[in-house]
């Protein structure tokens, strides 16, 4: 790119001030958030094949599976999961929003960034405190 | 110094490569599909955490389940893939690089499909 412009103009051109130079705002986080998060999921579908596989496989896969998954380890990577398809839902919410070429005023874009991230934490919260207590009041 | 023409010159007439509305619209369909699908995927995931084999053989073995796990798969796989050629557009620069991984890409994502896929048509067939 800087050598197609040197070529075509004879000097670099100015180049728009990047990533680093502006001061993070919420709406400009949540965005890279949802690309992150997106990526994660992309990774994550391994573990959503290990376990298909491994219950299709037969008893002794399926338990070293639960074994790594129920795991103190294995319960902080599916709680991150579970988050980061909670919260990348709801960014994709906010875009299917945006796409109707509704929710651009800033104090909403401000507002449905926190939102995001408020319902996606406390969502993923509920569930998990949910989960434990039943196993405990179950065993 | 061997070619003088600029590099607007050499794009001029080219045009786009026509499949963006087309990756638009797959994507805004896929993600809508994703919905229900995810948080079903939450529930499952919750539901079966720390449960036996046998628990969960029977919990495939509901066709609702192994329907809704079938859809999932296909939905997200697609969906992902998507997302994933937009990531690597937008970083990785090198054309040859760029290559190998949108090919890494769309492999990745048909054997994440074909591994997740068969599992749950061979628990819900009961094989």
């Amino acid at each position: 790119m800087a050598d197609a412009q040197a070529e075509g103009a004879g000097r670099p051109r100015p180049m728009s001030p990047h990533l680093s130079i502006y001061s993070p705002l919420i709406s400009m986080v949540m965005s890279i958030v949802h690309r992150i998060t997106g990526v994660a999921l992309f990774f994550g579908t391994i573990i959503l094949a290990w376990w298909l596989a491994a219950a299709a496989w037969g008893p002794d896969a399926y338990s070293t599976f639960m074994g790594v998954a129920d795991s103190l380890v294995g319960r902080g990577v599916l709680f991150g999961y579970t988050w980061a398809l909670i919260h990348h839902m709801l960014g994709g919410l906010r875009h299917l929003l945006w796409d109707t070429g509704r929710g651009f005023e800033l104090r909403t874009v401000d507002r449905l960034a926190w939102g995001s991230l408020a319902i996606s934490v406390s969502l993923t919260l509920v569930l998990w405190a949910v989960v434990i207590g039943g196993m405990g009041g179950a065993s | 110094m061997s070619d003088l023409r600029t590099p607007r010159a050499k794009v001029r007439g080219l045009g786009a490569a026509r499949e963006g509305t087309g990756h638009f619209i797959a994507q805004r369909v896929t993600a809508i599909a994703m919905v229900p699908l995810g948080l079903a995927l939450i529930a499952a995931i919750l539901s079966q955490l720390g449960a036996g084999y046998l628990s969960f053989r029977a919990f495939m073995g509901n066709p609702l389940i192994s329907v809704g796990f079938l859809l999932l798969i296909f939905t997200g796989s697609y969906h992902m893939r998507l997302g994933m050629q937009v990531v690597i557009e937008d970083y990785v620069h090198s054309e040859g690089l760029k290559v190998l991984a949108l090919l890494g890409n769309t492999f990745f994502a048909i054997v994440i499909a074909a591994v997740a896929g068969f599992s749950v048509l061979k628990l819900g067939l009961g094989g």
